[in-house]
């Protein structure tokens, strides 16, 4: 076949000899003509580094720093540059015993000779100052600034939370903020206000050196992201008040919740036995981690929020409230109490006997029969049809005062207590099979029902506030900035009548006045109150105890758990009221301080 | 025509080639050693790093490139078609059953095998297209063949742009340059060309310059040509055609290319300075080859591979470690023999007998040389950053297999030029 294009048939060749010695001619600037790239190769490489934000600090509600930040130092090694290593020096420099350095170090060696590995952890500002000035000495060594968190208190460890590693799941979760090896709050206010207090990471393009040494900014920084440091924050304890308590706590099983009922702020949250949050802060974190988890009193739980209590005696005020807003009751109904309550076979004591001539007196002297009876009027009442609306009733106006439901504290983890509702019941004995009477036990506060600490403070509050209640938190505001943050203002309206509230107030004022709780009178406060002895199946009675002071014009109220303790009176009310005097008036005053001791000194934990 | 009945495989076989190719494959054996050195597994055979199977590779296509000495070159002329259609499917199976790699849908998995389709394409439509252009009847001035010809690797082009992978596309275009020389009016080259520099031109100056220039270049050109109305016709068409596409490359760019393709281009233009994306890649490759002086630092001294600086280092960014360790007499040398073998297989192309050889045997040139065009240019700075490998060098099964296809083909042709006739 002839070839009719037989003049092209050298382009192709032209065209890539042409490109080739383009390509040629390029290469010989590149490579011998212009120096400057031998230079940046031999000095100058671009690395990007992340630039950790400054994570935010806590305050209290007075000003006083309660989680801080700390600088550390961790030691690094690039195995192939290290020279002419005198070991037995270094390990003394460091303080390292030799078989530990050797493992480390070769481990570091088999992972890589050109990356860096870390040799040691967590080295404190004055240790790294005195090793740095002899660090020259060791090539291939270098040290890496960390920051850390640091409580100065030393309490609190619960509400503050802590500071891991990243997980996986957070990882995903997270929106691609987070890479392996960074750090997130966990638990408490580190957790749930990691976004505020985590600020946002920044980039910095650096040039270094084929040895991985920073030779200075590239482009003096025209492409670096500043990072944005975390907000601080103002939380709402009172840090004084909260290592008071858990002074007085020490030795115990428990759980303390106060709150300022007129805003909502909780003032102190204990969950005792407690630890020194530094302990999940530093070199031995993991280390301390793994005590805290496997010991036995479990120190990791956040009683306060999760533990359900059955609330005993301390639940008969709701109930009253409830009674009379549904009309079981009024102020006036009386009760000839023989000492006990009888129905059927059935037969709940009581502590006192005697006519109990209004609801007041029945919240004084915590009549058990009073209640029992309330119960069942209440869930018995004409408007409605079957026992199981009554109970439905019940739990709805129980959820109004924040019973059975979480009442939405900024913290992570909260518990719901418990309530049960007809289903419930009807599950359990069938539809036709329950009546008041089988669940008579709820007018005391004991079987199906449990509430959280926090809960039982809560109602405190909303009682002391007259009928409405703000969702409790633990942070108040950024610390700049005027306003509180919105979550911390809103408001619970209680759909009681604020006159039922009214007698019940009062019978909390006699109880303590002269009631089941006069241990914690305190000179010149007025304190309102009510204990309760939670029987319980592990053991002995849980001593609990609500209050709120002073009766006037309530700057706090509380609640006090102490697990298998007995009477509410006995550990409860004192803690609470020793809480209460602390906060309130800043001293113990002199007859109460043998309260004070007895409190401190005993110890129920074996 | 009777010379011999029976043959043997390696009869006629062209050793320059052969030589060539080995050469080629073994530099880039040790190029991907060196770039992706672990020194804790230093053998050049551990099949847990890449030299280790790219050694399997290079087992594999030796035994490839002789299993095509041993078939009959009849084989390829009869089935031209068939393999076309056959790759065709391939490509658009990828689309049901592929798997993504690096971003790019492209790829089959057969158990824990992985095969590019896009890469087997490139010999199949070569041969699709000899197929064509030896056809008795073929007449380059008819308009239809040119789009019959066009669309024969317009198809797999569009495919494999679909599957993302626009370098691969881009190769496709490397049959310009073989139709051209079979006829292919050289307006469409000039046509393309202008396209490009419009194209580039409108992303970089504003468009109110280029309009100027253009009505200023059109007002020149009628003024001169006033005489004939066609031509006068034909740039009033020219301008307009311009103008229009000037307002609609923005939008397209804009529209169509996705974001790591238009900073790539951006970088190239000088527009984006990102130090993260495509700028850094290129900034690091520069000063990896730039580094390497004229001699170069020595086989396994090269720094920065070490750290990992150079992103894709023993794919696509290969020449760099070749650059950086080599120097200059190093990367010259290796271009050298790329232009031996490209100069090489266009002697071969002039003397077949055949045209269906002539034709593969330009292919084979043109895609060679725009797989060595875009990938060189890329790491010197002088294209944008279009991943797609270097012949023979790139560590990566299925482009190695394909090149020695592509390649072999060829010498068995070559290899039967005297006995058959086509």
């Amino acid at each position: 076949m002839t070839d009719l294009y037989q003049s092209r048939r050298n382009v192709l060749q032209y065209v890539i000899i042409g490109v080739i010695v383009i390509f040629i001619v390029r290469l010989f600037f590149l490579q011998i003509v212009n120096k400057d790239y031998q230079q940046l190769a031999k000095s100058n490489v671009l690395r990007e580094v992340t630039v950790f934000p400054a994570r935010g600090l806590v305050f209290d509600r007075n000003g006083k720093l309660i989680i801080d930040n700390q600088k550390e130092y961790d030691l690094w090694v690039v195995p192939n540059q290290v020279k002419d290593l005198d070991t037995a020096g270094f390990c003394e420099l460091v303080g390292m015993s030799d078989t530990s350095f050797r493992r480390t170090f070769d481990k570091a060696v088999k992972y890589s000779r050109f990356k860096p590995s870390l040799i040691a952890k967590g080295l404190s500002v004055d240790k790294y100052a005195s090793i740095q000035e002899e660090l020259y000495l060791f090539p291939g060594f270098y040290g890496q600034v960390r920051t850390v968190r640091a409580y100065p208190f030393k309490s609190a460890a619960h509400v503050l939370g802590y500071i891991s590693e990243v997980n996986q799941k957070q990882i995903e979760r997270g929106g691609g903020y987070y890479k392996s090896g960074d750090y997130i709050g966990t638990g408490g206010i580190e957790q749930s206000y990691e976004k505020e207090l985590r600020g946002i990471k920044g980039t910095r393009f650096v040039l270094v050196d084929v040895h991985n040494r920073e030779q200075g900014s590239f482009n003096d920084g025209r492409f670096d992201t500043a990072a944005v440091p975390g907000s601080n924050m103002v939380s709402s304890l009172d840090i004084e008040l909260q290592g008071y308590g858990e002074k007085l706590m020490k030795g115990k099983i428990g759980s303390v919740v106060a709150i300022e009922p007129k805003t909502g702020e909780i003032l102190s949250m204990i969950s005792s036995p407690t630890y020194d949050p530094d302990l999940l802060t530093g070199q031995d974190r993991a280390k301390n981690f793994k005590v805290l988890l496997n010991d036995s009193l479990k120190p990791l739980f956040v009683r306060p929020l999760k533990a359900a209590y059955p609330p005993g005696s301390t639940y008969k005020p709701s109930l009253a409230l409830v009674g009379l807003q549904e009309g079981a009751i009024d102020y006036n109904t009386t009760y000839p109490c023989p000492g006990a309550y009888y129905v059927g076979p059935l037969r709940v004591g009581c502590h006192h006997s005697g006519f109990v001539p209004n609801v007041a007196v029945a919240i004084q002297f915590s009549c058990n029969s009073y209640f029992c009876n309330t119960f069942r009027r209440l869930v018995d009442d004409k408007p409605f049809k079957t026992v199981g609306e009554g109970v439905d009733y019940w739990k709805k106006m129980m959820a109004t005062l924040g019973l059975g439901v979480k009442t939405g504290i900024d913290l992570p983890n909260e518990g719901y207590g418990y309530l049960p509702d007809s289903k419930y019941y009807n599950k359990i004995y069938g539809p036709k099979g329950w009546n008041s009477v089988t669940i008579v036990s709820l007018g005391i506060g004991q079987g199906e029902i449990g509430e959280t600490p926090l809960q039982m403070a809560n109602v405190m509050a909303a009682i002391a506030n007259n009928g409405y209640w703000y969702t409790p938190h633990v942070i108040r505001k950024v610390a700049d900035s005027d306003s509180l943050l919105k979550q911390t203002i809103v408001k619970h309206e209680v759909p009681i009548d604020s006159s039922y509230f009214r007698m019940v107030r009062e019978g909390l004022e006699r109880v303590v006045e002269a009631g089941t709780a006069t241990v914690a009178q305190i000179p010149g406060t007025k304190v309102a109150g009510k204990t309760g002895t939670a029987q319980n199946p592990h053991g002995e009675d849980h001593s609990i105890f609500v209050a709120y002071a002073p009766v006037d014009d309530p700057k706090i109220a509380i609640a006090v758990v102490v697990e298998n303790s007995g009477f509410g009176s006995r550990f409860a009310a004192p803690i609470a009221s020793l809480m209460i005097e602390k906060y309130l008036n800043d001293t113990i005053s002199a007859p109460r301080k043998y309260l004070e001791e007895r409190m401190m000194t005993s110890t129920l934990i074996q | 025509m009777s010379y011999q009945t029976i043959r043997k495989p390696n009869q006629g076989v062209d050793w320059m080639l052969i030589i060539l190719y080995i050469t080629l494959m073994l530099i880039g054996w040790m190029a991907v050693f060196a770039a992706t050195y672990d020194d804790t597994q230093p053998s050049i055979f551990d099949l847990d790093k890449s030299y280790g199977r790219q050694f399997l590779w290079i087992l594999g296509s030796l035994l490839l490139g002789g299993a095509i000495l041993l078939t009959d070159s009849k084989f390829y002329t009869t089935f031209a078609y068939g393999l076309y259609v056959l790759v065709l499917l391939m490509l658009a199976a990828v689309f049901v059953i592929g798997t993504a790699k690096h971003g790019d849908k492209n790829w089959i998995a057969i158990g824990s095998f992985q095969l590019q389709p896009s890469e087997f394409a490139k010999f199949a439509t070569n041969l699709a297209l000899a197929k064509f252009l030896s056809g008795l009847t073929i007449n380059m001035k008819d308009l239809k063949t040119r789009f019959i010809a066009l669309g024969l690797f317009g198809l797999p082009a569009l495919l494999v742009l679909l599957q993302g992978d626009a370098g691969s596309t881009l190769v496709f275009l490397a049959f310009f340059l073989v139709l051209f020389r079979f006829g292919l009016p050289g307006s469409y080259l000039l046509l393309g060309v202008y396209v490009i520099a419009l194209s580039v031109l409108s992303l970089v100056f504003d468009k109110l310059y280029i309009v100027t220039a253009l009505i200023l270049i059109s007002v020149l050109l009628i003024y001169l040509g006033r005489r004939s109305r066609t031509q006068v016709f034909i740039v009033v068409a020219a301008f307009l055609f311009s103008i229009g596409y000037v307002f609609t490359t923005g939008y397209v760019f804009d529209k169509v290319l996705e974001k790591h393709q238009q900073d790539r281009v951006k970088v190239l233009l000088g527009q984006k300075v990102d130090v993260k994306d495509a700028d850094y890649n290129v900034r690091q490759s520069k000063i990896a080859i730039g580094s390497g002086g004229l001699w170069g630092k020595g086989f396994l001294k090269g720094t920065l591979t070490k750290y990992n600086f150079v992103p894709e280092q023993s794919t696509d960014f290969i020449f760099c470690t070749i650059g950086e360790e080599y120097g200059f007499w190093g990367s010259t040398l290796l271009l050298l023999l790329y232009l031996t073998l490209m100069l090489r297989i266009l002697f071969i192309a002039n003397r077949q007998r055949s045209r269906f050889s002539t034709v593969y045997a330009y292919g084979v040139a043109a895609i060679i040389f725009f797989h060595v065009l875009i990938n060189v240019g890329m790491t010197i700075g002088l294209m944008p950053v279009i991943g797609i490998p270097l012949p023979f060098i790139s560590y990566g099964g299925s482009s190695l297999w394909s090149f020695t296809i592509l390649l072999f083909i060829l010498i068995k042709l070559d290899g039967d030029r005297l006995a058959i006739l086509r």
